[in-house]
């Protein structure tokens, strides 16, 4: 049998007969360790978060929708999307444009509304467009880095600063 | 300045003073803003961190409200340091156990404090002894401002204030108060609040819990949506509801007083001899036998011990303060030792015998 909140083998049957009816679940050793552990309250809601993901996409989506799903990687960060629903956490501003349609109905779960109302911010000293970029150029001076190419990562360090000083590279 | 120097023995938050304090410990607001040219930090890497870090506490520390405050390097910072400032609730536990850059300026009088690299790259809050949402509010509103002319926040038109979580996303607030709620929890009807409580889409939790149950009998109730509601009617969401069940908490305190005076005397009695008295002592059991105490003062039980010196008590009773107190590192066995020399010192009084003991 398999983890309810993880694909891993489960290993812990627990009896629940703390809430208002009995119930079971099956988790995994790490996930048991969550579940029995409350005191972090983060933790709790972060895995209500992922289990609410979990159940909203199994309808109405065949395996094979899913898969290709948990393959769909935002442009500018890089997360995939099976990275975001094992975390619960997006990485960054563009995934909410980017996994919109993913996104949506789970806002809705937990907001029950998807339109923000309230203050917005009153000075933006960077046009989307190049914050957008910012990160991207970010990630792939990282990943030159990485490489060891250090005269591609400066080059790119280079158009980093021109954009943060809002010219064009 | 040294982490252990703040100007007051406990912060604004724990205080005892303001609007209906005998049961509303603090009030606080809190907003999620991430930096729009950054990736969330689940993406970040090292690099990112620390540029960020440095980035953000330039630009914070350029602010003229900043001359009240101090920054400190969390990642530089011992861990009872760290654990000093989670006891003052001027970091969350988060921001103390990650790893990597991060960071918090902190208003002297820890009227406020805004973390760096927390789940988001910037966590604002404000603080206020009782319950006082509007002047937290007008503060937050001033810090976010000033910040907002300094930084260029993550925001989306029909989202709001973006953040890693798709549970802050919108306004990016969370309003709370701190409720020591011991009749309820005496009385057992605290469940039954609390269900009432999460079908309005509150949010509750035990505070500085360790196991399911809140420690010293305080919770803290906060709102669960973020999104599709202005700042203000998220502060009148929770501020309409705490009326209610200060009013429940004084009920079921009345009953214990009509019902079974005796047994509750006897109870804050023994809870106070047992703090007077112990050779060692665990911090769970001095938050729970003070809780007891609190209320005994409250109903007028306890008649030479006030509020204020037991809210000191919760705090210079959590194992960092206490170790700060002694000036130097201790284990949990030490730490208990101390922990009952201090209550003594502090509680022992030759005519301080509770009544009727």
């Amino acid at each position: 049998m398999k983890c309810q909140r993880c694909d891993k083998q489960a290993a812990f049957h627990i009896t629940d007969l703390t809430g208002e009816s009995v119930s079971s679940v099956h988790l995994c050793p790490a996930c048991a360790k969550d579940y029995l552990e409350p005191q972090q309250a983060k933790k709790v809601e972060t895995s209500s978060l992922i289990s609410m993901l979990s159940k909203q996409l199994k309808v109405g989506q065949t395996a094979e929708q899913l898969a290709a799903l948990d393959k769909k990687v935002c442009p500018v960060c890089g997360i995939s999307f099976f990275e975001f629903r094992k975390q619960g956490r997006l990485g960054c501003p563009h995934d909410y444009t980017f996994f919109h349609e993913e996104l949506e109905p789970l806002i809705v779960n937990i907001h029950g509304v998807t339109e923000h109302k309230g203050k917005t911010p009153q000075h933006s000293s960077i046009s989307g467009e190049s914050q957008m970029q910012l990160i991207q150029l970010r990630r792939q001076m990282n990943e030159a880095v990485e490489q060891e190419d250090y005269e591609q990562a400066s080059q790119i360090r280079d158009m980093i600063r021109k954009l943060e000083n809002g010219e064009q590279p | 300045m040294k982490v252990d120097h703040f100007p007051n023995l406990v912060g604004p938050w724990m205080r005892g003073s303001g609007p209906q304090s005998d049961i509303v410990i603090s009030s606080r607001v809190r907003l999620a803003r991430n930096v729009a040219e950054f990736p969330f930090i689940m993406r970040c890497n090292e690099m990112d961190r620390a540029n960020i870090e440095s980035t953000v506490s330039r630009r914070l520390r350029e602010l003229p409200l900043a001359r009240t405050c101090e920054y400190f390097n969390v990642a530089t910072l011992k861990a009872v340091d760290r654990q000093y400032l989670v006891e003052r609730q001027l970091i969350s536990r988060e921001l103390s156990e990650n790893q990597g850059a991060r960071g918090v300026l902190v208003d002297r009088d820890e009227n406020f404090s805004v973390m760096i690299n927390e789940e988001d790259h910037l966590r604002i809050q404000v603080m206020r002894s009782g319950l006082d949402f509007e002047d937290a509010f007008q503060q937050i509103e001033h810090l976010d401002n000033a910040i907002d002319e300094k930084i260029c926040y993550a925001f989306h038109p029909q989202y709001g204030y973006l953040t890693a979580c798709p549970t802050n996303v919108g306004t990016g607030m969370r309003v709370s108060v701190m409720l020591h709620l011991p009749a309820l929890v005496l009385t057992k009807q605290i469940e039954k609040v609390f269900r009432s409580l999460q079908k309005i889409n509150l949010a509750v939790r035990g505070l500085y819990g360790e196991g399911s149950q809140a420690m010293g009998d305080f919770y803290q109730i906060s709102n669960q949506i973020t999104l599709g509601r202005s700042e203000q009617q998220l502060i009148e969401q929770v501020g309409s509801v705490v009326p209610v069940i200060i009013s429940y908490e004084r009920k079921a305190r009345q009953y214990l007083l009509q019902d079974s005076r005796d047994d509750l005397q006897r109870q804050v009695s023994k809870a106070l001899r047992t703090l007077q008295k112990a050779g060692q002592i665990s911090s769970e059991e001095t938050m729970h036998l003070l809780s007891k105490v609190r209320l005994g003062i409250n109903l007028s039980l306890i008649s030479d011990l006030d509020i204020p010196t037991v809210n000191r008590l919760f705090v210079y009773t959590q194992p960092a303060h206490l170790q700060k107190l002694r000036g130097s590192e201790m284990d949990t066995t030490q730490r208990n030792k101390a922990r009952a020399v201090y209550l003594h010192s502090q509680l022992e009084q030759p005519s301080g015998d509770a009544p009727q003991s």
